[in-house]
């Protein structure tokens, strides 16, 4: 401590090391929040189904996406990233996910929401197994902090079925 | 700055630091608020800066006491004889 300069560095590399705890306390913090997400999916509309040059099926749909994620903020968060996937099973594939839909969730007041309009990425089939199929729409998100981990999970509706023939 | 002077500012620095950043949390997540305790935080560090990196006179009450000339004049320093070389004849 016999110099300006090296008082100065000392300050500011245990500056920066009391830093770094700091946002490990902010991001360990995040593990104590209750979190209690819900959503619905409802498929309004088939609005076609067809059968591809290529032989891939591909379907569109409407939805109307309603769903509460306000409790997934905490003062840790930046932004939540939702997205909506479409999982079925085929001989080929154990589990297929496709993409439907997704959003980035950057405020708690915007976390509420309805949303209805039809599939944002198209839906389309490794061959053509999608006539009167089984099929899952599963809600993603993922939690983006300000700092530290990041935690994932989803809720998971079944019981939706595509038709028996091509329209 | 005195040794004195210097222990004081290294342990204060510390001091400073490690609450400055235990506040800055505490209040941040009561408050809900990271740019809280982002701001606290940086005020601690601003504050902790001004007070301990500057040679404030404060620092210096315990002055080193130099030996007095008169004294050094009586234990002269020794000299160094310089070798002798053997010359080869």
């Amino acid at each position: 401590m016999h110099s300006f300069g090296y008082r100065a560095n000392a300050l500011l590399t245990f500056a920066v090391t009391i830093l770094a705890f700091i946002c490990a306390i902010a991001s360990f913090s995040d593990n104590f929040s209750n979190q209690a997400p819900s959503a619905q999916i409802q498929i309004l509309n088939i609005n076609w189904f067809q059968k591809q040059p290529h032989g891939n099926d591909e379907v569109s749909l409407t939805m109307n996406i309603t769903a509460d994620l306000q409790s997934l903020f905490t003062w840790n968060t930046k932004q939540v990233f939702a997205f909506v996937a479409a999982e079925y099973e085929t001989s080929k594939n154990t589990l297929n996910q496709v993409s439907l839909w997704d959003a980035i969730i950057p405020e708690k007041e915007e976390a509420n929401f309805w949303i209805q309009i039809s599939n944002k990425y198209r839906f389309i089939d490794q061959g053509h197994n999608l006539r009167g199929k089984d099929f899952n729409l599963t809600l993603h998100w993922h939690v983006m902090p300000k700092t530290g981990k990041m935690f994932a999970d989803k809720i998971v509706m079944s019981g939706y079925r595509l038709p028996n023939a091509y329209r | 700055m005195d040794w004195q002077g210097q222990k004081v500012v290294e342990q204060l620095m510390q001091i400073l630091l490690v609450i400055s950043g235990v506040v800055a949390v505490v209040v941040g997540y009561a408050t809900e608020s990271f740019r809280a305790m982002m701001l606290i935080y940086a005020g601690g560090v601003v504050l902790a800066t001004l007070i301990t990196v500057p040679n404030w006179p404060f620092y210096n009450h315990h002055p080193l006491k130099w030996l007095d000339p008169s004294e050094a004049e009586k234990h002269p320093k020794p000299q160094v004889v310089a070798k002798k070389r053997f010359s080869k004849k």
